[in-house]
């Protein structure tokens, strides 16, 4: 503007004053002779003059509006003013274009162009238009009545379950998109290309070989996680930099445990008795049968078996069999058991025969084909 | 792995819309605040501010002591930053008491909730709004635009004046508007330079008489009115600076030329009409403008004019003559 940063020299003496009308800001560089030479003068005088050189500017600056084209209103009087011309500093950074979705820079290069389509559509089931989205739209899936059978349908697989699920799968798909785009957008220019409503935020540890979970991660498991992160160095972060505000670590990992270096509860004796009772018990042959090791031996020696010990296999045998017998007898709740589990599985098939059948009762769709 | 946060009520929506980036910003807010130690002058020099600027909600006055803010010390504004994006305020003003400050002000912006600038003022000789009456019956009116008046060449010369009078015209001034009405200029701050301090008083503007199309100006003090020491000041690096001095790109809407908009009609164009030649037009023909019609009629009005130059009687005569011949045609009809 032109106007807006004027310097005059009006007819009174005082000094030159600097305009700025857009912020109604009035300046003069030149003291008043009277405030140089106020030091003789009381406190409540000094105000008074301090009141009186703002006057003098406020009255020039009110001058100059009085005299600026206005128009009338039943308010008073208007006058528009010019941009301020001190340039004060943002709050915020200017505002970021959004970035092109994949799909925007694909049509982009391949020259496709966003077609406008109208908001109604005539939905020939119902004979009248509708909306293309949202509520009472168009051929909407959950107001068919039945499904025509086709001859690749597999038996016993429910239609309507199988468009619901494929309309999940579109979101999810669709929903994975818009992700990946804000991600994008998100590393290309940073925190300001998201749209403002949105924002990008970790659902669990990135620990690698685990598998994500669902749930959304916990105050206590970052913290759990961070401190183990902070002590995973050489000195066990004995000598990192903590960041102002930083807490120490809230779990820490197991640690080694060192015997004392002085005795005094017998530990260390008993460990090493414990060591040589190991060592001696090789070497202990108090509790040895020689009749038993010697016939052993001979065995070895000669590869064959004696007959007394194919005969101790064959009671062997019989004891086996005696037990098998015996346990089969025994429970007398299993014999019915079988049944009852045939019941079961036989119940399970009708009901898997009958569900889209119940299903379509719930929901009135009684006549559907099948 | 990532997941997109929504807001869960369109209400929160709306409050992060709000806060957004814009090219057009909203007018600034203050965020006023304490640290442990303060006098009761330094808490009512924050009332008052938070008094003048408290309209439509452009102040933030928190009353608990805050011991982790130290603004000019390293890591000891990470708790004032985290309140500026908490209460989307981008002005702070934060009062401390010490043996070495007393009676300490600090005065700042935030650029994107980090500290952009800050100055550091001493206050003395403090008078609140309610020891000077707040102006009385000429009390300015809430969140009226001010007027500010500054007085000395220390303004333009030192750079500490110069960044203090950069922080008074941001925290005061309010919105950014494009007409005035005359008679809402209602309220002034004045600042007058005296040695290293700087007088800072708040006054109400009455119009008087002066017998011209110009009122004369009266103030009344209406305080806050304070002495302020500039003490230590932090400004901002020249990257930051020219970040946040970018101005928005000039719209690239054209102007639409001969259209506008109407309160009642809605959008009212003007259109381009050729000029019309009437001459070359065709137009129903009518038996009176027939060639021979307007020969004979020619013929006549020069043979009556001759006649006139004879006698003015006769002209009278013929016009008595035609008077009952009307007569006799409209009773026919």
């Amino acid at each position: 503007m032109a106007t807006a940063m004027d310097v005059e020299t009006p007819m009174d003496a005082g000094g030159e004053y600097e305009l700025d009308l857009g912020n109604l800001l009035v300046a003069r560089a030149r003291d008043p002779v009277r405030l140089s030479n106020g030091t003789a003068m009381t406190e409540e005088e000094r105000d008074a003059e301090y009141v009186e050189s703002g006057r003098e500017l406020v009255q020039e600056l009110v001058d100059r509006l009085f005299n600026m084209p206005s128009t009338v209103d039943k308010a008073g009087r208007l006058v528009k003013l010019p941009k301020p011309s001190l340039q004060l500093p943002r709050e915020k950074p200017l505002p970021k274009a959004r970035p092109m979705t994949k799909w925007e820079s694909f049509a982009q290069t391949k020259g496709i162009k966003k077609r406008k389509r109208s908001k109604l559509e005539f939905d020939e089931g119902q004979e009248e238009w509708r909306r293309r989205h949202g509520y009472k739209r168009v051929n909407d899936d959950n107001d068919i009545p039945w499904i025509e059978a086709k001859s690749g349908d597999e038996p016993g697989e429910d239609p309507f379950a199988k468009l619901k699920e494929s309309k999940k799968e579109r979101v999810a798909k669709q929903e994975k998109n818009q992700l990946e785009n804000l991600k994008r957008a998100a590393k290309q220019g940073g925190k300001g290309a998201l749209p403002s409503t949105l924002q990008l935020a970790a659902t669990s540890l990135a620990i690698t070989g685990s598998k994500q979970s669902s749930q959304r991660v916990s105050k206590t498991d970052l913290g759990d996680a961070a401190g183990l992160a902070s002590t995973a160095t050489a000195s066990i972060g004995k000598f990192d930099k903590k960041l102002p505000g930083e807490k120490p670590a809230k779990k820490l990992g197991k640690h080694r445990k060192f015997l004392p270096v002085v005795d005094g509860e017998g530990k260390e004796k008993e460990l090493i008795t414990n060591v040589m009772r190991k060592v001696l018990a090789e070497n202990d042959f108090s509790g040895l049968d020689v009749n038993k090791a010697v016939r052993a031996h001979n065995v070895e020696e000669s590869g064959k078996p004696s007959s007394k010990k194919i005969g101790g296999k064959k009671r062997a045998d019989g004891a086996f069999k005696k037990g098998g017998s015996r346990k089969g007898m025994s429970p007398g709740g299993k014999p019915g058991r079988s049944p009852g589990k045939a019941a079961g599985r036989s119940e399970k098939k009708s009901s898997f025969g009958g569900k889209p059948g119940g299903k379509a009762g719930g929901k009135d769709r009684k006549g559907s084909k099948r | 792995m990532l997941r997109i946060v929504k807001p869960k009520t369109k209400r929160a929506k709306r409050e992060l819309e709000k806060r957004a980036p814009k090219l057009e910003e909203n007018s600034k807010k203050l965020l006023l605040l304490h640290g442990t130690k303060t006098t009761a002058n330094i808490k009512q020099v924050l009332s008052d501010f938070y008094h003048l600027r408290k309209e439509g909600g452009k102040a933030i006055k928190y009353t608990k002591k805050n011991d982790a803010i130290r603004p000019f010390e390293g890591g000891g504004e990470t708790s004032l930053e985290f309140l500026s994006q908490k209460t989307d305020c981008s002005l702070f003003a934060f009062g401390s008491h010490s043996k070495k400050r007393p009676n300490n002000l600090v005065l700042g912006r935030m650029f994107d909730h980090k500290v952009y600038d800050m100055m550091e003022v001493g206050i003395e000789n403090f008078k609140s709004i309610e020891t000077l009456g707040g102006g009385r019956k000429a009390a300015p009116q809430a969140g009226s635009k001010p007027c500010f008046a500054f007085v000395g060449e220390k303004f333009e010369s030192d750079p500490k004046f110069r960044h203090f009078k950069d922080l008074i015209v941001d925290f005061m001034r309010g919105e950014v508007v494009e007409t005035i009405n005359l008679q809402g200029l209602d309220k002034v701050f004045i600042c007058i330079a005296v040695g290293d301090k700087v007088v800072f008083k708040h006054c109400a503007v009455r119009f008087k008489k002066s017998g011209t199309k110009v009122p004369r100006v009266e103030l009344i003090e209406a305080g806050p009115s304070m002495d302020m020491i500039l003490r230590r000041n932090r400004e901002p690096s020249a990257d930051l600076r020219k970040e946040a001095m970018r101005l928005a790109p000039k719209s690239s809407k054209k102007k639409i030329k001969n259209v506008s908009t109407d309160s009642l009609a809605g959008k009212v164009g003007r259109m381009y009409v050729p000029s019309q030649d009437v001459g070359e037009m065709a137009l129903t023909k009518m038996k009176g403008l027939k060639r021979e019609r307007r020969e004979a009629a020619a013929a006549k009005a020069v043979s009556k004019q001759d006649q006139s130059e004879s006698g003015a009687g006769d002209v009278a005569m013929g016009e008595a003559e035609g008077s009952p011949k009307k007569k006799l045609k409209s009773n026919g009809a």
